[in-house]
């Protein structure tokens, strides 16, 4: 296992990591950035429920080439979805009902850090006073509300810091509620205040993991190479 | 309740719109005023308060001038909405710029929130609790309250001097239909405003023409009706630019972008 060559996930791959912990039946938002892949990699007899911020109820995936509807978009506001039989549009009020009255069960949230506590933060890119200057959109809503938040995110930053921490230093989109974070190295669950590693990309062993990563990390028994 | 007022310019339907007003512009992608904005960007009201969900990108070429632009220009000296600065710290807009200088006020909801507020305001309710953002900088220093156990945040309503709407269908009573996701905000801001301006994207028909069950919006709460004309805007595609109207001949479905 160590000696095989080291293939951090692409960001499909994370996308399809993410798909295979959604359960049958589910209400599932997904969020901007590489959550929104994870419509490409659901099947029908799952009967998922897709539901995005801006009041799509029952998409599909994303639209191919000459099947676009300019109307008919994402989270990402730019990227064209296909409509599910049965797909119903509401109102920008009414797609957050949705969000706050806890029918999610699962959001798939991009992230700049997380911390064993279940908290993440991805609206403010750093930690200035200027608490009116950052990028939340439905994210708040959708951490205090989902039943779980499922992260995508970067394992370190540019410069090779953790971005998995005992706790996060920039400002946080919610105190709690993330359950599993799947990087481009590794897929951990957070549960009972603890980060337990689960998952490893192609040819990273849980020691360089560790080594990465801000915070103990309790290896899984399961430990194993992802299958994606 | 009289008719709205149908303009033939959507020069003419805003043409009153004074320095210092608010103004509830929707859009989530699709469902943005863009010509009503490219119209306001004409008209030269300044001081302006915008609510929305972004703060817009500026550089745009003239037909496709919008908040982004008005921003940059100084002509808004309040912003609010869910996102205020970029999420990438490599591309910083002149927006947030001018908001870490204090020459813009800048107030950071969340989407959710910022909805909820908007459709509060349309509705007459002057405030209300909601979860979100309990637990996080935003709500330092204010109002919470708990509820069968659980803390929430208190927030108060909005409410504008103008709403621009784009619909995709109306009738000479006001009443309107939106297309798939380009509804978004448009249907809660219609109603927030002490003005609301539409831009309608197909000929707007005689009021009976569309069923009363199948209304989105209902006409009262509409003040004033533009047709986009043959020249106006369609939308805008984000490889090419602005899609200006050939034809009244009514688009197919699903229309592919131009290129």
């Amino acid at each position: 296992m160590a000696d095989e060559e080291k293939q951090p996930l692409t960001r499909d791959q994370m996308a399809a990591v993410l798909a295979q912990h959604i359960g049958s039946g589910w209400i599932v938002n997904l969020g901007i950035g590489i959550p929104t892949l994870v419509s490409n990699f659901l099947y029908p007899d799952q009967e998922i429920t897709l539901h995005s911020e801006n009041g799509v109820i029952g998409y599909g995936r994303v639209a191919g080439e000459g099947e676009e509807d300019p109307d008919t978009v994402n989270a990402s506001a730019v990227t064209a979805v296909t409509l599910d039989p049965g797909a119903a549009i509401v109102h920008h009020a009414d797609s957050f009902a949705v969000i706050r009255r806890g029918m999610v069960d699962v959001t798939c949230l991009g992230a700049y850090e997380v911390a064993p506590d279940g908290s993440f933060a991805n609206w403010k890119t750093s930690d200035d006073e200027w608490s009116h200057l950052g990028g939340i959109g439905g994210a708040m809503d959708l951490a205090a509300c989902a039943k779980q938040v499922y992260l995508a995110m970067e394992h370190t930053t540019r410069d090779g810091q953790p971005r998995l921490l005992e706790k996060c230093n920039l400002p946080v989109t919610a105190p709690a509620g993330v359950t599993l974070v799947v990087t481009n190295i590794a897929v951990v669950a957070v549960r009972d205040e603890k980060f337990v590693l689960e998952q490893h990309a192609p040819g990273y062993t849980a020691e360089e993991i560790q080594a990465v990563t801000g915070a103990p990390l309790e290896v899984s028994p399961d430990f194993r190479r992802v299958s994606v | 309740m009289p008719r709205p007022t149908i303009y033939q310019t959507m020069d003419e339907a805003i043409a009153d719109v004074a320095d210092g007003s608010s103004i509830m512009i929707p859009g989530f992608g699709p469902g943005a005023p863009i010509n009503l904005m490219a119209a306001l960007w004409r008209q030269g009201a300044t001081d302006l308060t915008t609510i929305s969900n972004g703060v817009g990108f500026g550089d745009s070429p003239d037909e496709l001038k919008g908040q982004g632009d008005l921003v940059d220009a100084g002509r808004v000296k309040k912003v609010i909405a869910a996102f205020t600065a970029s999420t990438r710290p490599s591309r910083v807009g002149t927006a947030e710029a001018l908001i870490r200088d204090g020459k813009v006020e800048a107030e950071l909801v969340p989407q959710g929130t910022l909805a909820e507020r908007i459709r509060a305001g349309g509705a007459g309710i002057p405030a209300f609790y909601t979860p979100a953002a309990v637990g996080t900088r935003l709500a330092e220093g204010r109002e919470t309250r708990v509820f069968d156990g659980r803390e929430y945040l208190m927030e108060t309503a909005l409410f504008a001097d103008y709403a621009f709407i784009r619909a995709y269908k109306a009738d000479t009573a006001g009443n309107l239909l939106f297309r798939r996701s380009a509804r978004n905000f448009n249907p809660i801001m219609a109603m927030a405003a002490r003005c609301t301006v539409v831009e309608v994207e197909q000929p707007i028909v005689e009021a009976g023409e569309i069923d009363p069950d199948l209304v989105h919006t209902p006409g009262i709460f509409v003040h004033r009706l533009v047709h986009i004309p043959v020249g106006g805007i369609l939308r805008s595609a984000r490889a090419s630019g602005a899609v200006i109207r050939q034809t009244e001949e009514p688009e197919t479905f699903p229309r592919v972008p131009a290129e």
